[in-house]
């Protein structure tokens, strides 16, 4: 033992009596907020989690995050616009993330190596019908099962997979995969009664005592426009023409089709066209390309494969089979396409709408209490319609019509009836404060720009059906998930804990992040502002 | 073994004996015989485990030293004048740290005027600093207070001043008896550390300490040196058995049992002091000295009882409290509280003016005879003190002091003015 | 440390990350780092300080095998860390006056060397005060006979510790105590000043460099690779002080990043007195970015901006970037070397002289 002198030598350790958390006037919080992309998901996935597990080469567990909220990620990652990818904070500094080539990689590597979903622990007790095999019905049919809950999706087509197999093309998603992922939700025993149309949904559900329904049927049928026509004209739907790709006899187009509309439909249809043969498929669009409804990307890749479009231009009447008369358009001040009076004639072999779709509303006959506007069932914010016990979603409901937004659906759907028929109301938790981009420090980000999709090369493209836009494989997932820069999410880059001058962060261990020692800590706020990605916040100190 | 040596020599060797570990060393007149004469014996391997180091100023010398010392080694270094006041910074900073470092002074006039010859000027300007002050009236004591030094340093835990006069001292051949290898590690066992620098046992030295801790601080110093009363006689007692002669100690008497005058001095001047006692004791006069070893801790009770039965006092200082008079006597005096006696002070040999055994002869007489004043310079030219002082009062412009008074004794070449 | 493999994330560029080996992310990431100095010690909120002593001292331990003594001068680092009867101090310290670190620190250093247990490395850290002015001499000393010491600066740019005076390392143009924004020329003069990592250099001692607190990771190195060389070394950590220099608590580490992204605080390393490597500039930013955020420089600005002055700093890191290409990309390496390439240094520039 030292004889150390008076005062004048102190042992270690001494200061720690000294809490300086007494300075403080305002303190450290960890918080989770929300990131962009969670944010903008319409079926709510928790991107940001489950590119935590990706980062690290977890597949597996990233995997089961994404199927929480969504079982359908292999094909997500093919039709999916990922409106993530354009709220992605990652696109102010490079560019986004590619969030969705990343979750068609998840989704293909869980079909290769057989993953299956976790099938409910206990049963319920309650059946719930779901009407509609499209990519709402299946969501809501495998959150309900997960619950406990006994379903069967009625069908009524040959397939189950709805718009997802009769209105995307095969060269867009892959009946394998769609298969694969059908498959895997009803491996979790949920009934699937394919050519099963329901005619009158009260007596079915009487009939067959079932507790509760959700309704998926979408928007199967396609708008006509008035256009003076004789009787020899070849005037086709574009739903019935995508519909019949998915039979043995293809639809005969003939070598020049024209498509009028402007919606992924129609550039669907048109890509079609020239896979069928078609030498030439023009689209007839009323507006101009800024005003099309179509994505661009789509839109881009047909162009690249030679589809022609006639902007600003209406059909105003069909002679023959398929001669087209077409008025040429302006728009006014308001945006609105307006009649110039100026017509030329197209020659065609065929003209295919693509005006929109309707939904077949026949089942709903005799329902007491709904509301019906503009052609689509009116739900409240639990998706029940103004029939208790009887919930809808998808293309039937107002919506953006798009896959996403159906699979969105199901899964709010599934929670709400799960509670209803429990005798309870869900209530969703309420949202954290979205992580911004100011909220970030992007200095601590490596440089590192997105990798890019190949596609295949264009010949092929227009000639077969293989899928156009190929995945990454595990090298350029990896670095693409490793991009995300985990917004207003802790992933322990141990900043907090590195920069606080007082030691006054303690680490708690891997995945278990860290704490704030109170006792020591003064409130300077540097580790609000070297935290990149926002998960800090200083807060004024109670007095 | 008796050698015959030159002082500073001397030093070296006992201070090469005392296996000090690590040595500062910085030159300055009259010392550096010292240093060098250590430096040689690293070099040529005769004294082991030390480190030399040459440093680039007396501050650093101590600092070095300071560090050293923390880290649980023997410390030396040796500074004069000039340097021990460029030091002095660290001189406070060893003593309040605790570090045992012993360090020669070889005692110098400090400057202005630059003076490189002996007075005690510079070890009396850091007497209050904490360290413990011995003064060597030989060669000889010289060697074996360093020896001694250490050993009380240690204990102690405080660092040791030995002064020894410039030139008188260091620069003088003298035989000595220098000891064994074996004699002086029987005496001095290794240095045994109170605190250390050490990463298997971490503490902070040399905290801030305020206002509430002080005051205790520096009462614990001044206890130390208290204790040191006890502990240096001891220490010489032991010397006195491990090498058969008296060295050290508070005081030293000589012929003081019924002796009416007794003076009071440090250092090499008690060597003139005694022959002149010893010749005025056959003229029957009674009259003795007193030698005073240790300046700090200043020896009131020893030097009281020596002292307390004359009739005066003579304190013979080669130092001067500007503005004041004596220092030493200022200790005398304090030693002598409520005993009355004639004390006079006499300022002598500063600059390394020679003290000559007539002076001494006729001072001590006037002393008899009580025609002293308080304060006395001996042998000052009182000419040139009077033409100086008539000159200043004449004009503004005087030019500076120190050269004026050279060219009037006539040691300037040029002669002008 | 470029990484040509897979991609990490936030790379190096913070303190750990969950993603990399263990070995490859910073001291300061590691439960068990030492934590040298510890909670509790009174620095201000935000001090550079005590972060830049931190990060250097448990560098340093790690790299020693927590075989280390260190020496403080007397200045804001010991005062707040050392107030009787607290120390926060882990390493065995100690303090003993404001000018001489370095002959401490040599004295330690010889005594290990006496003792034979070299294993035992020193290192010696003050302030700028305490290292440019008042203890230069003593550095100068140990730099000359090649002692084993690490002498670390802390570059906070005036004495703080005794209210914010201005020192030999305060740059132009900065408001101190004794430099106030007063009168026709207000702040610190340009034409002055002293770049002690050039005169560390001059004395041709093993290793010299510069660092910051706001790239840890380059600090770490630097420590590290100087407890691997024997002899006399320097480092000179820049610091900012939200107290000194009228900044917020919060940005002490972007406002360091600004002095090393602007140029104004070049990142090198010499060996032997010859500039071997640089740390080069990311994302270079406008002198005005980095000064706007600080008080001591708010004359600057207002109403009526101070245009020649500030562009006079600007020509200061632009000079910086030119002599130390700052901006460069590295050539490739030449077959025979391990570091970096020479690069002869004009003693004109650099951190610490402005032109008058």
């Amino acid at each position: 033992m030292m004889d150390k002198p008076f005062a004048i030598t102190l042992d270690v350790g001494s200061s720690l009596a000294n809490k300086t958390g007494a300075w403080r006037t305002k303190r450290p919080q960890y918080v989770d907020r929300l990131p962009p992309c969670n944010h903008a998901c319409p079926a709510g996935e928790n991107i940001q989690g489950w590119l935590f597990h990706a980062e690290s080469g977890d597949y597996e567990a990233a995997w089961r995050v994404l199927t929480e909220d969504n079982p359908l990620p292999a094909i997500m990652g093919r039709v999916c616009y990922h409106p993530c990818a354009t709220k992605c904070n990652r696109g102010e500094l490079d560019e986004a993330v590619g969030i969705n080539s990343v979750e068609r990689f998840l989704g293909d590597e869980a079909i290769r190596r057989g993953w299956k979903l976790t099938p409910p622990k206990a049963e319920s007790g309650k059946k719930v019908l779901v009407v509609g095999a499209g990519p709402s019905g299946l969501s809501a049919a495998y959150q309900l099962r997960r619950l406990g809950h006994e379903v069967t999706i009625m069908e009524a087509g040959p397939f189950a997979g709805g718009m997802m197999r009769f209105g995307i093309p095969k060269y867009r998603l892959p009946r394998d995969v769609l298969d694969a992922e059908v498959q895997r939700i009803l491996d979790l025993g949920v009934k699937l009664e394919l050519n099963a149309k329901v005619e009158r949904i009260e007596e079915t559900m009487k009939a067959r005592g079932f507790d509760a329904a959700f309704l998926a049927v979408g928007a199967h049928i396609g708008k006509r426009a008035y256009i003076p026509a004789g009787e020899a004209a070849r005037i086709l739907d574009a739903v019935s023409v995508l519909r019949d790709m998915e039979g043995e006899a293809k639809p005969m187009l003939g070598r020049r089709v024209v498509v009028y509309g402007g919606g992924n439909t129609a550039l669907d249809v048109a890509r079609t066209a020239k896979r069928l043969g078609a030498t030439d498929a023009i689209i007839v669009y009323r507006r101009t390309r800024e005003k099309m409804p179509a994505h661009e990307s789509e839109l881009q890749e047909a162009l690249e494969e030679g589809v022609l479009i006639k902007w600003l231009s209406t059909i105003k009447s069909v002679s023959g089979e398929a001669t087209l008369t077409v008025e040429k358009m302006k728009l006014d001040e308001k945006g609105f396409p307006q009649p110039t009076g100026e017509t030329e004639t197209l020659e065609a072999d065929s003209l295919v709408l693509a005006l929109g779709q309707d939904v077949d509303l026949g089942l709903l006959e005799g329902v007491a209490g709904l509301e019906i506007k503009d052609g689509v069932v009116q739900v409240g914010p639990n998706m029940m319609t103004g029939r208790a016990g009887l919930f809808a979603g998808g293309d039937m409901v107002p919506s953006e019509r798009t896959v996403t937004v159906g699979v969105g659906h199901g899964k709010k759907a599934a929670r709400h009836i799960d509670a209803w028929l429990r005798g309870a109301a869900y209530a969703a938790l309420p949202k954290h404060e979205v992580a911004s981009f100011d909220k970030l420090n992007t200095w601590y980000y490596a440089d590192a720009p997105k990798t890019v999709r190949p596609q295949l090369e264009l010949a092929r493209r227009t000639s077969t059906f293989d899928e156009v836009v190929q995945g990454l494989d595990e090298t350029t997932a990896l670095f693409e998930a490793r991009r995300c820069l985990s917004c207003g999410n802790c992933f322990e880059c141990d900043n907090c804990y590195g920069v606080c001058p007082d030691n006054a962060v303690i680490k708690l261990g891997p995945g278990k992040r860290f704490e704030f020692n109170l006792d020591y800590c003064k409130g300077c706020g540097v580790c609000e502002t070297e935290c990149p990605c926002g998960a800090i916040k200083m807060v004024p100190e109670e007095t | 073994m008796l050698k015959q040596t030159e002082g500073s020599h001397a030093v070296a060797e006992a201070i090469a004996l005392s296996r000090p570990q690590v040595i500062c060393a910085y030159p300055i007149t009259p010392q550096t015989h010292i240093v060098e004469g250590l430096g040689e014996m690293v070099k040529d391997g005769s004294l082991k485990d030390c480190e030399y180091i040459n440093v680039e100023s007396e501050f650093a010398a101590m600092s070095v030293a300071i560090g050293a010392s923390a880290a649980g080694v023997r410390a030396y270094t040796a500074t004069s004048s000039q340097g021990l006041l460029f030091m002095a910074e660290a001189v406070y900073n060893a003593s309040g740290l605790g570090l045992p470092i012993v360090m020669t002074v070889g005692n110098r006039a400090i400057g202005a005027p630059i003076n490189i010859w002996n007075d005690h000027s510079d070890s009396m300007s850091v007497r209050d600093a904490g360290w413990i002050q011995l003064y060597a009236e030989t060669n000889q004591e010289a060697l074996d207070l360093h020896i001694q030094a250490f050993r009380i340093a240690e204990e102690l835990a405080c660092p040791v001043m030995v002064c020894m006069d410039g030139f008188i001292l260091t620069h003088a051949y003298e035989r000595v008896d220098v000891p064994t290898q074996e004699e002086v590690d029987a005496f001095l066992p290794p240095y045994v550390p109170r605190q250390i620098l050490d990463p298997a046992d971490p503490v902070s030295m040399g905290a801030l300490v305020g206002p509430e801790a002080f005051t205790e601080v520096r009462y614990l110093s001044h206890h130390k040196q208290l204790r040191a009363l006890d502990f240096i006689p001891e220490v010489a007692r032991d010397f006195t058995r491990a090498f058969g002669r008296d060295s050290g100690g508070l005081i030293r008497t000589y012929r003081t049992e019924d002796a009416d005058t007794i003076v009071v001095a440090l250092g090499s001047v008690n060597g003139t002091i005694q022959e002149v006692v010893d010749e005025m004791r056959e003229r029957g006069r009674k009259i003795g000295s007193v030698s005073i070893c240790s300046f700090r801790p200043f020896p009131l009770a020893v030097l009281r009882e020596a002292l307390r039965h004359a009739r005066r006092v003579v304190v013979l200082e080669k130092c001067l409290a500007v503005g004041l008079g004596g220092i030493v006597s200022d200790g005398v005096r304090k030693s002598l509280s409520g005993i009355h006696l004639n004390g006079y002070t006499v300022i002598a040999g500063l600059g390394g003016r020679a003290i000559t055994r007539a002076s001494l002869t006729k001072l001590f007489e006037e002393a008899e005879r009580d025609e002293l004043d308080q304060v006395t310079f001996l042998d000052l030219n009182t000419d040139i003190v009077s033409h100086e002082l008539e000159r200043e009062r004449g004009q503004r412009r005087t030019g500076p002091t120190a050269e004026a008074i050279l060219r009037r004794i006539g040691t300037v070449a040029s002669g002008i003015g | 440390m470029e990484q040509t493999i897979k991609y990490y994330q936030t790379g190096t560029f913070t303190v750990g990350n969950r993603l990399l080996a263990e070995d490859q992310r910073t001291v300061q990431a590691d439960m068990h780092r030492t934590n040298s100095l510890n909670s509790g010690h009174r620095a201000c909120q935000g001090c550079g300080e005590a972060l830049g002593a931190r990060y250097a001292i448990d560098a340093a331990m790690r790299a020693t095998g927590n075989k280390l003594i260190c020496v403080n001068a007397t200045g804001c680092l010991e005062v707040f860390s050392t107030p009787y009867p607290e120390t926060s101090w882990q390493v065995p310290w100690i303090h003993s006056l404001f000018g001489n670190a370095a002959a401490v620190a040599s004295g330690i250093a010889a005594a290990q060397r006496a003792l034979g247990r070299e294993d035992v490395r020193v290192i010696a850290q003050g302030g700028d005060g305490g290292t440019t002015d008042i203890g230069f001499g003593c550095l100068s000393g140990m730099f000359e006979r090649n002692d084993d010491v690490l002498y670390i600066c802390y570059d906070n740019e005036a004495y703080m510790n005794t209210g914010v005076q201005r020192s030999s390392a305060t740059p132009p143009a900065a408001r101190t105590a004794t430099t106030p924004a007063v009168g026709p020329v207000p702040g610190n003069v340009f034409g002055t000043g002293k770049n002690v990592p050039l005169i560390a250099m001059a004395h041709r001692i093993p290793y010299v460099a510069t660092a910051s607190v706001s790239n840890l990771r380059d600090l770490e190195a630097k420590v590290t690779h100087a407890m691997s060389i024997r002899g006399a070394r320097y480092i000179h950590i820049f610091v900012p002080c939200p107290l000194g220099w009228g900044s917020a608590s919060e940005e002490t580490i972007l406002i360091a990043r600004l002095a090393v992204e602007s140029g104004l605080f070049p990142l090198f390393e010499a060996h032997h007195g010859k500039v071997t490597a640089r740390g080069r500039i990311r994302r270079q930013v406008p002198v005005t970015e980095y000064l706007k955020r600080q008080k001591r420089f708010a004359h600057l600005f207002g109403n009526v901006p101070d245009l020649a002055r500030i562009a006079q700093l600007q020509q200061m890191a632009d000079q910086n970037i030119v002599d130390f290409r700052l901006t460069e990309d590295d050539p490739p390496p030449a077959p025979s070397q391990g570091r970096g390439n020479d690069v002869s240094l004009p003693l004109g520039g650099g951190p610490g002289r402005g032109s008058t």
